[in-house]
């Protein structure tokens, strides 16, 4: 009785250390980027680094806001594209969808979003940049095809099954008595959704959003394969830029001292919007409960 | 939803409503785009990239002349089975611990549910700057294998403890009760009565982590490395078959294998994230 006692206190306690394990995990996260990228901050100095233009390792300049700016334009253009398609796509996947194609739609959402990045990138890479290279001579604007439009297609394609799995299950979440009362009402099928369900499931849409700029900001390797990767403000749409997530894995492999401390001040900038974006969900998850 | 109304009412609601029939005429064309997209982009890598799976595709050696996929899979199986052997126990038992020990109200979850959260959304490139600084630096493996499969493991971590938690959770009370009931203890009852029931829910997480590493890529350049070799021991760098095909496509030189590769990729992950669906839904009618 004694000895079942004592394996039972045992494996609560390992089962409670591997529970800290996350917690560990964050905290160590956190540490050893912060502690890393602020090496680099007190010798170049935080705001010449967030607010310097030019970026040249090889004379030690760094200034990343070029990459800050280059991440928010593919951040905005990747909203713009898969945020609306995305929300009417799960207005259709809750309220349109034919029951016997349900099944495997839903399954369609599960692959778009089980597709490892570098295949996204590499759809982009032979599919987009030739399409955006034409439309942009097409206009006159020039360009080679990689460049901030490419990367906010791709980036807007990338971010679609979390948006719709998201806004989806807030549209189910909303008792259909709104819908049938709106109905009721003389409301027609879309007047009812887009006027009543919808503003009813507006946070967790906004959650959807959210979660779609987390993936796009911080998304890597896709967007190497097709932005261009200029570390310069770009001045039309049909340029290329570099973003965060680029800067750190293209220079990475061959910095050294400064320019690398300056390389993970850029990885620290980046988690920080991240950090940033998580206070704002589970600022939303708190008011909604 | 179901449609009472036929299919003349609604043509004639939509005479009254033009604004009506634009919204689900884009609602329509939305669909159809995000499915559109979807299959061009599977049957173009497949139609362009099965022809260019060949015999030497899979030849033993990677050579400059022919940019093999064989040591790239077997780097990633190895990166696959390490992060599994540290991921899954502990994954598992913190699991056990947040819906077996913990009260549902407890502080501890609520830090524990905050840190999942945080490390869920944490991009793959800040895990692999992590794992640089801490594995491959602080901790002295280098860039080896060992290194990438310990920052999958943290990035796999949130998963496996979601969905194994979802898996227990879906356990009735009953199992529990009734195992007690017959004077078994708390240990027993959840080895011998609550995680067998919950087996298919666990395994559908761990598979579809699987997916997650295999597809992996900006976590694992600086700690696994990028070397086209077979290492000779899990203490040496090689590149897992994401990295292999995003070398091949992003130095131009191997479009042809970079195409043949996108194939194998692409059918592992579907095939990967299939078979976790497929054990998902077996789970649901238990």
């Amino acid at each position: 009785m004694i000895r079942q006692a004592w394996n039972e206190q045992i494996m609560r306690g390992v089962f409670f250390a591997a529970a800290c394990t996350s917690v560990l995990a964050v905290a160590f996260i956190c540490i050893f980027l912060f502690h890393n990228g602020t090496l680099a901050l007190s010798e170049i100095g935080l705001w010449d680094f967030l607010s310097g233009t030019v970026w040249r390792p090889n004379i030690e300049i760094f200034g990343i806001f070029p990459m800050i700016v280059g991440s928010l334009y593919v951040t905005a253009g990747a909203v713009l594209v898969g945020v609306p398609v995305g929300i009417f796509t799960a207005v259709f996947m809750a309220f349109y969808c034919p029951k016997k194609l349900y099944k495997p739609l839903k399954a369609a959402t599960d692959i778009l979003a089980g597709i490892p990045s570098v295949v996204y990138g590499f759809f982009g890479l032979v599919i987009i940049v030739p399409l955006v290279r034409d439309f942009g001579q097409f206009l006159g604007m020039g360009g080679n095809g990689n460049s901030i439009v490419t990367a906010s297609l791709l980036l807007g394609i990338m971010i679609l099954p979390t948006v719709i799995s998201v806004t989806e299950a807030s549209l189910r979440a909303v008792p259909t008595l709104y819908y049938e009362g709106a109905v009721a009402l003389g409301a027609t099928h879309e007047q009812s959704i887009f006027k009543v369900v919808v503003p009813a499931a507006k946070s967790g849409i906004v959650a959807a959003v959210v979660l779609g700029i987390g993936r796009a900001i911080g998304e890597t390797m896709a967007v190497i394969m097709v932005a261009g990767n200029q570390a310069r403000i770009p001045s039309d749409i049909f340029q290329g830029v570099r973003t965060l997530t680029a800067n750190v894995v293209i220079e990475m492999g061959y910095a050294t001292d400064l320019h690398r401390e300056a390389l993970i001040a850029t990885g620290v900038v980046l988690f920080s919007f991240i950090l940033l974006i998580n206070l704002c969900l589970a600022l939303l998850n708190r008011k909604e409960q | 939803m179901s449609f009472t109304t036929t299919f003349r009412q609604k043509l004639l609601s939509y005479k009254n409503s033009p604004v009506s029939a634009v919204l689900a005429a884009l609602v329509l064309c939305c669909a159809l785009a995000t499915f559109g997209v979807l299959l061009y982009l599977i049957l173009h890598i497949v139609v362009q990239g099965l022809p260019y799976v060949k015999l030497s595709t899979f030849a033993w050696e990677y050579t400059t002349e022919n940019a093999s996929v064989t040591p790239a899979i077997i780097n990633t199986v190895v990166i696959t089975v390490l992060s599994l052997l540290f991921a899954a126990p502990v994954g598992i038992f913190s699991a056990i611990y947040l819906v077996e020990y913990a009260g549902k109200k407890s502080r501890f979850i609520e830090i524990i549910r905050i840190t999942t959260v945080t490390l869920a959304g944490i991009p793959s490139i800040i895990y692999g700057l992590f794992g640089m600084l801490f594995f491959v630096i602080s901790c002295g493996f280098g860039f080896s294998l060992l290194s990438g499969a310990l920052t999958l493991t943290i990035m796999i971590l949130p998963l496996i403890i979601r969905t194994t938690e979802e898996a227990l959770l879906s356990v009735p009370d009953s199992y529990r009760e009734g195992s007690y009931g017959l004077g078994a203890g708390k240990l027993r009852t959840i080895f011998h009565i609550v995680l067998p029931a919950a087996v298919p829910g666990i395994l559908a997480g761990i598979i579809l982590s699987i997916g997650r590493i295999v597809g992996e890529t900006a976590a694992l350049v600086y700690t696994a490395g990028t070397v086209a070799q077979l290492p000779s021991s899990v203490m040496g760098s090689g590149r897992s078959l994401a990295i292999h095909m995003f070398t091949l496509a992003n130095e131009g030189l191997y479009m042809d294998q970079a195409y043949a590769t996108a194939v194998i990729l692409l059918l592992l992950v579907v095939f990967i994230n299939g078979l976790s669906y497929y054990l998902a839904k077996k789970f649901v009618r238990v």
